[in-house]
């Protein structure tokens, strides 16, 4: 073959039929150049050893046994609400408002710790504080769900709306229920008698969030797979056409997943408040809400993917704080490396999806280039 | 070679997609004043080879070499510098421009509609095109907005053209001025080359054929030398029988009654205009027009997916001639009571496929419900996938292949076959073989006639009118939304469809 000068240098194609264990090599690949980036970064910066800062983002999480059930449990919060809104984004129902869902219903479950506890029994206000809080995430999903169907708006503008809203209502009731008076803060609920307090179980405390998520995750799996609901949601995702032509009631299908999505998001809150926390403030959810959007994406959608992204993310949230304080570094240079780790596995998916050819001279195939 | 001829020159071309090789060592020559078909099934590497042409794709291996010049084409500008244009199936034109903004566009330098415009008129009265430099493209029917896309090309200075399936969505009429314009074209030395299914039309149009098979070219034949059944031969790989059979229908009983329909789009436009007719059993009823002329509307509100006007009525009238009206219940109801539609749409996997689900999920989509559990049963729908693949030869990698890596022929097999597998009443199918190899087509033919031998009464809208001929038993022809006649199929004369097709009743002056 005769070269030629204009040939195009750089030639991309998308890749076919892709082996399960590519996405997981080029994201480990990802991901260790992404610490070596972190690594020059820091030498050049502070002049710290990389591998004592890479020693340092293990510590941070698997430093101690109670440092492994703090990352186990931010894991399954951040897990727990990444499945609430995969359903509807395989529906392609852009449901940023998992935040909101999530905090409607720790202020639920609050309202039950604190209203209920002079008139019912401890085990008839965790019913309550479940019931209330699936049902508070539920009607947040509900609400733009139903506009969606009705009158065809925006979902992913009316569910970030919803959260201004939500994180408005709980900075109001922190107020109305504030302890001690004057603090603007409710402080722990129930500190003396525990009313409301979820089970300590096996001697762990977070034991119990991990198992119900666990449990919620294996759910979701066979529900998103195998059900006929699931399949139901899969048409309506690709095709909304194709689902009219098959007999599917496409409102119905989003109301109803929005629903569900909704009171995955209640569960999150019930455990925030009544096993993790205790309390109820407006920064409660801390951001997994949105969190939950990249974890969902990212494991493409499958519940058992999700287990290890959102645990890769915790793990390297809490290694960049671990690094911060015990370098003497502000807060805001874990934040860099957190950037520059999330930037190379999202970027990463594009050599998935593609394949890049480079053609040299003297070449004659194209070269594969990860 | 006769090199001092050649146009272009394909010198060993390969593109692969993945594991696919769609295009294997082609080497092929296209001849300045001269008309070259490029036959081959669907999934042959055709329109492949042409993109790399055309500076869409860049091959993998081989030389391109543009008036005996060998020649990158790295890009469709590339491509219309070396004066190569190509007319999609598809038209890219901005509907609310004129055809002369629509043709100026993306051309550098200062704008001159007054230029443009007289240019426009030259190239039409070279050729014979007819044109007006100042419509507005969605005024224009489906055959004008094609001559702008030709126009287009030429105005760019293009002396090679490409036409993908350029017929598909022509009249016969029109299809006529088409090939007339290319003949002028070629006779000027231009080099031409088509792609299309329909065989009259090759041999009516093309000076040289040239048929490729499985990505490989299999060989070229002097159009006046060969004939429709050796082409199809070569295209096929072994003798195809070229003939619809045309059963007389047994016993045909009222199946689906018809009776003033209307039917307005979102804009309040009448798609159809108090239609009525009667469909029976064991038959075929063929369905002309040209595009847009309510066929599509006609089968939706037959299959619920249509909201009709007060005083339409749709009855199914069962074997005990009890009547049962349709119109009011939803698209789930109708098909429990056994009324198919196999829509192929224009966009081919758009309504009754999901293009990124696996054959066996697209089985699904039907009997996804079966069953008292909240589960899917999968076993069922797989063996209905299976069977379908078998029967109907499906070329797919596997059965977990997303659809929409499939060819269009093998797409509509699917589509069809699990319509079929559901073992329908009433099958409504709409350009069931648009775009499909002749091989394919005769496959879809086929299984339609099975039906009908079955009792089951078919509706076909189709496009291709000799087609239509040979297989409806009675053809209804439909001209702006309203009934134009209903003619028996055994003795309908084409030209007399046509006119039917564009004038009420057949007979000029009824233009409204």
């Amino acid at each position: 073959m005769t070269k030629n000068k204009r040939e195009p240098l750089i030639h991309i194609t998308k890749r076919v039929n892709i082996p399960i264990w590519f996405p997981l090599v080029v994201h480990a690949a990802a991901l260790l150049l992404a610490l070596l980036a972190c690594a020059v970064l820091t030498l050049v910066m502070t002049g710290e050893n990389p591998l004592s800062l890479l020693n340092s983002i293990i510590n941070g999480s698997f430093g101690s046994s109670r440092k492994i059930w703090v990352m186990l449990q931010n894991t399954a919060m951040l897990l727990c609400v990444s499945l609430a809104v995969t359903p509807a984004f395989r529906m392609r129902f852009w449901n940023i408002g998992a935040e909101g869902q999530t905090l409607i219903a720790c202020l639920a479950s609050a309202a039950c710790m604190i209203l209920l506890r002079d008139v019912l029994p401890n085990w008839a206000i965790i019913v309550c504080m479940a019931a209330a809080s699936m049902l508070a995430g539920a009607v947040w999903g509900l609400i733009p769900a139903v506009f969606k169907a009705k009158w065809g708006t925006n979902e992913t503008l009316f569910t970030l709306m919803m959260n201004y809203i939500a994180t408005q209502l709980v900075a109001f009731f922190c107020v109305v229920w504030e302890s001690p008076k004057g603090s603007g803060q409710i402080g722990i609920i129930n500190q003396r008698t525990e009313l409301g307090w979820l089970p300590v179980i096996g001697g762990q405390r977070y034991l119990l969030n991990v198992i119900v998520v666990g449990l919620i995750c294996v759910a979701m799996h066979f529900y998103l797979r195998y059900s006929k609901h699931g399949f139901e949601i899969s048409v309506v995702g690709e095709s909304v056409k194709t689902a009219h032509y098959v007999g599917i009631k496409v409102e119905k299908v989003i109301i109803r997943t929005m629903l569900l999505s909704g009171a995955v998001c209640g569960i999150a809150g019930f455990l925030l408040v009544g096993s993790t926390n205790h309390t109820l403030t407006t920064t409660l959810v801390n951001g997994r809400g949105f969190t939950a959007v990249m974890v969902s994406w990212l494991a493409k959608f499958s519940p058992f993917w999700m287990i290890m992204i959102s645990m890769l993310l915790v793990v390297l949230e809490r290694g960049a704080g671990e690094i911060s304080t015990k370098f003497g570094l502000n807060q805001s240079y874990s934040d860099m490396l957190t950037g520059i780790i999330l930037f190379f596995i999202i970027g990463s998916e594009f050599f998935i999806m593609y394949r890049v050819h480079f053609r040299k001279p003297g070449d004659k195939e194209g070269k594969l280039n990860v | 070679m006769e090199n001092s001829n050649s146009a272009v020159s394909l010198r060993n071309i390969t593109k692969r997609f993945g594991a696919t090789t769609a295009n294997d060592h082609v080497t092929l020559d296209i001849r300045k004043g001269e008309i070259l078909a490029l036959l081959g099934e669907n999934g042959s590497g055709k329109t492949t080879l042409m993109n790399m042409i055309s500076g869409i794709y860049y091959p993998d291996e081989g030389q391109i070499l543009i008036n005996g010049k060998e020649t990158v084409i790295s890009s469709p500008k590339d491509a219309i510098n070396l004066g190569i244009g190509m007319i999609h199936q598809h038209f890219k034109l901005v509907d609310v421009l004129t055809a002369a903004e629509n043709i100026e566009l993306g051309l550098g330098g200062k704008l001159n509609l007054k230029q443009t415009a007289k240019k426009i008129q030259e190239i039409c009265s070279a050729y014979g095109f007819e044109v007006d430099p100042n419509q507005k493209v969605y005024d224009m029917s489906v055959s004008q907005k094609q001559t702008v896309e030709i126009v287009k090309v030429l105005y760019r200075g293009a002396d090679i053209l490409i036409l993908d399936e350029p017929t598909a969505v022509l009249t016969p009429q029109e299809t006529e001025k088409l090939f007339t314009v290319l003949r002028n074209m070629r006779d000027s030395g231009k080099a031409i080359v088509i792609i299309t299914h329909k065989m009259h039309e090759v041999e009516s149009i093309s000076d040289r054929v040239a048929i490729l098979r499985k990505g490989q070219y299999v060989g070229e034949k002097m159009t006046k030398d060969t004939n429709a059944q050796e082409m199809t031969n070569m295209m096929v790989g072994h003798t195809v029988a070229l003939n619809i059979e045309r059963p007389e229908p047994v016993s045909p009983k009222p199946r689906i009654e018809v009776k003033d329909l209307t039917v307005l789009d979102e804009e309040g436009i009448v798609k159809l205009d108090h239609v009525s007719f009667t469909a029976y059993s064991g038959e075929i009823l063929g369905v002309a027009g040209i595009s847009g002329c309510g066929q599509k509307e006609l089968l939706e509100a037959i299959a619920g997916l249509q909201v009709t006007e007060p005083g339409s009525s749709i009855s199914y009238i069962t074997d005990d001639g009890q009547k049962e009206e349709l119109i009011g219940k939803d698209p789930l109801e109708i098909q429990e009571m056994g009324v198919a539609l196999s829509f192929v749409p224009e966009d081919r996997l758009g309504m009754g496929l999901v293009g990124s689900m696996d054959i066996n999920d697209n089985m699904m989509l039907r009997s996804f419900r079966h069953g008292h559990t909240a589960f899917t049963d999968r076993k069922a729908p797989h063996e209905v996938a299976e069977q379908v693949v078998d029967e109907l030869e499906v070329a797919t990698p596997s059965l977990n292949t997303p659809v929409s890596r499939l060819s269009g022929g093998n797409v509509q097999k699917i589509l069809v076959g699990r319509e079929i597998t559901t073992a329908p009443s009433v099958l409504l199918t709409a350009y069931a073989v648009r775009g499909l190899d002749i091989n394919s087509s005769y496959t879809i033919y086929h299984l339609i006639n099975e039906q009908k031998k079955q009792g089951v009464a078919v509706i076909y809208v189709g496009e291709d009118l000799d087609v239509l001929l040979e297989l409806a038993d009675r053809i209804l022809v439909l001209c702006g939304g309203k009934v134009s006649g209903i003619l028996p199929g055994r003795n309908a004369i084409k030209s007399q469809v046509g006119m039917m097709m564009t004038h009420m009743g057949g007979t000029k002056g009824d233009e409204k």
